[in-house]
């Protein structure tokens, strides 16, 4: 029987997604080995004796050779265990859970607040265009995404923090705590982050629907005397989702992948601090572990806004 | 002129004015130098014996923790995890705020005459956290885990002048190869923490017997402990129900959190912001002078440090004044080149300052012959707090001297084993330590493994070893002061400044007191402090 033409892709899709994570993984791995100082190293830090040291490797087993201590870790993997880490000995896949969740938490409500808004004020500007609407809303969300991140966390910290004593600046949250206690500590970097994703996706939903207003279609639902709101909506929203879903996910991948330096003005406990403290203690299962992760996540991520711009356009979802 | 010196007093307790500022001025106003101290030890007084509060919940934002952090003492080495030791652990002995040593599991200690064999009697009657007794087996383990020759323990050099250990009746004896009158400051040493059989078998379990008792570990995010009902010494520390450390390494996100009150203490203020903070109505910024310092070291068996007068010319060439102005904005003190000042015990106040002299340094830098190639100077910025920028005005004041200095910047990352103690002329910093004796055998030694500036003199060694086990102190001051001396002149170690500890502190907590020996009281404040509000 012969596979439907998407499921097709999707299972070729998910195959180079597995070989590209392997991929990564060797990277990660050869990147850490390269580092200067190794693990033994930076745990000790200046106050490190060259016995305390010579100890330490050779309980952590550094003194294997390289490639024996990749496929040792690849073993592991392949059979689900992440190993512990060199250097607190917790279990890997235990701690980077708690991290990961915590990260999605994060980016599951700065992407909740920041998609329909971009998209909603992306609508906006091309019902208004050249208008001053548009031109408000434009100006506002360059500026913001101009403004490097951690300024605006510093911005928002001294007014809603410090000032008005609005929302905690320390957004440390953990499992005793409830949803709306937790939604409290995150106010603060869900609105940096979604200052800060908002102009990109705003953008290309403004772009990719003025594009499609230009068509034939277009003018004739203009001609049968339809709204402007209307036809935006029933015709050239449906015929602009590829692009926007594209722009979406690359958003959402960075929402995920790519807040450190929001999580460490906020000391906010997600995969990103932890990812940068064991990539300088050169903890390297670690560093494979959370790196296979982001890997998997923007590759996943990806894979979906290919699928749903397939799904969206009906000549690809029914091939001759 | 009382109303002058209790303003001043009151500005030494906020850590506005240094000790040694307000003795001078006392001087100015006629008050000699023991009565002006002693007016300062009655004030320290005064708020130390405020009465405690008991109960509540202390929060502190301290900086130097990730998430790769544990709780074996033997692998400390960063602020946060050193927090979490003194709330869950202690030691025999502690080095007290005025430079003393203190008993703590031990109950007191005693040397024979010449200081090779020390006995310290355990005190009885305490118990971990399991419930378990503290009996003297376990200390004895505990400093076998630190010096056997598996260890890993950031101890085990301070740990090798011990040829013996073991157990007599209630006492720990100790026996030395040399003698050593310092001994007790070195057993009071942080990774030294008493655990239950050494910690041996769980060294990360958090099982010890200091004042709180582990409740949450999440390294890199929060520790949060819960007041020892059973402590031994519940009348002068554990005042709080609970304490809990966040960790938050950055420098902007600590005094946030301090100024919207969502906790009670921060370590490491930044020295720009530390002005501007201290005017915030809700807390106080505290200053300590210590014994940390900012150096550049230059090994002097490498050319062309191994010229006398070209370190001679760098010495002169650099200006202490403007690097205390400009990098810790006035937070320390100048150094004289030697890793000693003020706060060491038996320190020699008469050794003269060096000068900032560009005619000097133009004569050294001429005599050194040098052939005028760029001197190269290693640099990152976690070499210390502002380094590139103490670089940079370095290099100006060189120029002028006309010694072509030229800055290398290279990664943080990878410093301490790349860079440090490997390339022949950089940027760093020493944290001190309690005692002379302690400093010079870590760093200025022969064989010490961080003799950075490749220091090797045998008639420094011998006095080093003389002063350790001389018990004299008039005659062991002398020596030291020798000592400091030749490193001054003929050192490799360019020591401009001496960092002060900048602490940021709400109103709402008491029983604060200044501690030379590091940044947070020594790291105790939070199991010595208690909240009023509670």
């Amino acid at each position: 029987m012969l596979m439907h033409p998407v499921l097709k892709l999707i299972a070729q899709r998910l195959a180079l997604g597995l070989l590209l994570l392997f991929a990564a993984s060797v990277l990660i791995f050869a990147g850490t080995s390269i580092l200067p100082g190794d693990v033994a190293q930076s745990i000790l830090g200046q106050s490190a004796t060259p016995e305390a040291l010579a100890n330490m490797r050779r309980e952590l087993g550094l003194n294997d050779p390289a490639l024996t201590r990749y496929f040792a870790w690849l073993g592991g993997v392949l059979q689900g265990d992440l190993g512990t880490a060199l250097t607190n000995g917790r279990d890997i896949a235990e701690s980077l859970g708690g991290r990961l969740k915590n990260t999605l938490f994060l980016a599951f409500w700065a992407a909740a607040i920041s998609v329909p808004l971009a998209i909603f004020l992306g609508l906006l500007a091309v019902r208004y265009k050249d208008r001053w609407p548009d031109k408000l809303i434009s100006a506002v969300t360059l500026t913001t995404i101009s403004i490097p991140e951690f300024m605006i966390g510093y911005v928002l910290i001294y007014w809603i923090a410090i000032k008005w004593r609005l929302f905690p600046s320390v957004a440390i949250i953990n499992d005793s705590m409830s949803l709306g206690e937790k939604l409290n500590a995150i106010a603060i970097p869900v609105m940096v982050l979604t200052l800060v994703v908002l102009a990109h996706m705003m953008r290309m939903t403004r772009a990719a629907i003025l594009n499609v207003m230009q068509s034939a279609y277009i003018e004739t639902a203009e001609l049968k005397g339809l709204g402007m709101l209307k036809i935006i909506r029933k015709h050239a929203f449906p015929n602009a989702i590829a692009p926007i879903v594209n722009v979406v996910m690359l958003n959402l991948a960075y929402l995920v992948v790519g807040v450190v330096v929001v999580e460490v003005v906020f000391a906010y406990p997600g995969m990103g601090q932890y990812l940068v403290d064991h990539v300088s203690k050169r903890d390297v299962p670690v560093v494979q572990a959370s790196g296979l992760i982001f890997a998997a996540v923007y590759i996943g991520l990806n894979l979906v806004a290919d699928i749903v711009s397939i799904l969206a356009n009906p000549r690809l979802r029914h091939p001759k | 002129m009382n109303d002058q010196l209790e303003y001043m007093t009151g500005q030494v307790a906020k850590g506005t004015m240094t000790r040694r500022e307000f003795v001078g001025r006392a001087a100015a106003l006629g008050v000699t130098a023991a009565v002006a101290n002693s007016m300062l030890a009655n004030n320290a007084k005064a708020a130390a014996h405020e009465a405690p509060v008991r109960g509540g919940t202390l929060k502190v934002g301290s900086s130097g923790g990730e998430s790769t952090n544990t709780l074996d003492p033997a692998l400390t080495a960063s602020e946060v995890p050193l927090d979490n030791l003194r709330h869950l652990y202690e030691t025999l002995v502690e080095v007290n705020p005025a430079g003393e040593v203190e008993p703590r599991m031990a109950e007191s200690f005693e040397a024979s005459a010449d200081a090779k064999t020390w006995a310290f009697k355990i005190r009885k009657g305490i118990q971990f956290h399991n419930g378990k007794d503290m009996t003297p087996e376990d200390v004895l383990k505990t400093m076998q885990r630190h010096s056997d020759e598996n260890s890993q323990s950031g101890a085990l050099g301070i740990m090798r002048g011990i040829e013996n250990m073991k157990v007599d009746g209630d006492n720990l004896i100790v026996e030395l190869g040399v003698g050593n009158a310092d001994l007790p400051y070195l057993m009071a040493d942080y990774h030294l923490m008493i655990q239950p059989d050494g910690g041996m078998d769980n060294p990360g379990a958090g099982i010890g017997t200091g004042p709180y008792t582990l409740e949450v570990d999440e390294p890199g995010v929060r520790h949060g402990f819960k007041r020892n009902e059973n402590y031994w010494d519940a009348d002068n520390r554990g005042f709080t129900d609970y304490n809990e450390v966040l960790v938050l390494n950055d420098a902007t996100a600590r005094t946030a959190a301090l100024q919207s009150g969502q906790v009670n203490m921060i370590n490491r203020v930044d020295p720009k912001v530390a002005a501007l903070l201290d005017r915030a109505p809700n807390l106080s910024v505290k200053s300590v002078s210590g014994r940390g310092h900012y150096v550049f070291i230059a090994h002097i068996d490498t050319a062309p440090f191994d010229n006398n007068d070209l370190r001679l010319a760098l010495k002169y060439a650099i200006n202490r004044e403007e690097m205390v102005d400009k990098i810790l904005r006035g937070y320390g003190s100048i150094g004289n080149d030697m890793p000693i000042n003020a706060s060491y015990p038996l320190f020699d106040e008469s050794i003269p300052q060096r000068e900032h002299s560009i005619e000097k340094a133009k004569e050294h830098y001429a005599k050194s012959g040098h052939d005028g190639s760029p001197i190269i100077l290693r640099v990152s910025d976690g070499a210390f707090p502002g380094a590139v920028d103490a670089a940079s005005l370095f290099q100006e004041s060189a120029k002028a001297a006309g010694i072509p200095l030229e800055i290398k910047r290279e990664p943080n990352d990878g410093y301490w084993s790349e860079v440090w103690n490997v390339k022949p002329f950089c940027a760093s910093y020493w944290g001190g330590r309690p005692v002379q004796d302690q400093m010079y055998s870590t760093a200025y030694l022969s064989t010490a493994d961080w003799n950075d500036t490749r220091w090797k003199r045998p008639e420094f060694d011998a006095m080093l070893l003389e002063a350790r086990a001389e018990l004299d102190q008039a005659k062991r001051k002398a020596i030291y002061s020798k000592m400091g001396m030749m490193l001054h002149d003929e050192g490799g170690v360019i020591l401009p400044m001496f960092n002060d500890f900048v602490d940021g502190v709400a109103n709402n907590v008491g029983g604060w007191i200044e501690d030379p020996n590091s940044e947070l009281m020594n790291n105790k404040a939070p199991i010595k402090c208690w909240v009023k509000d509670a």
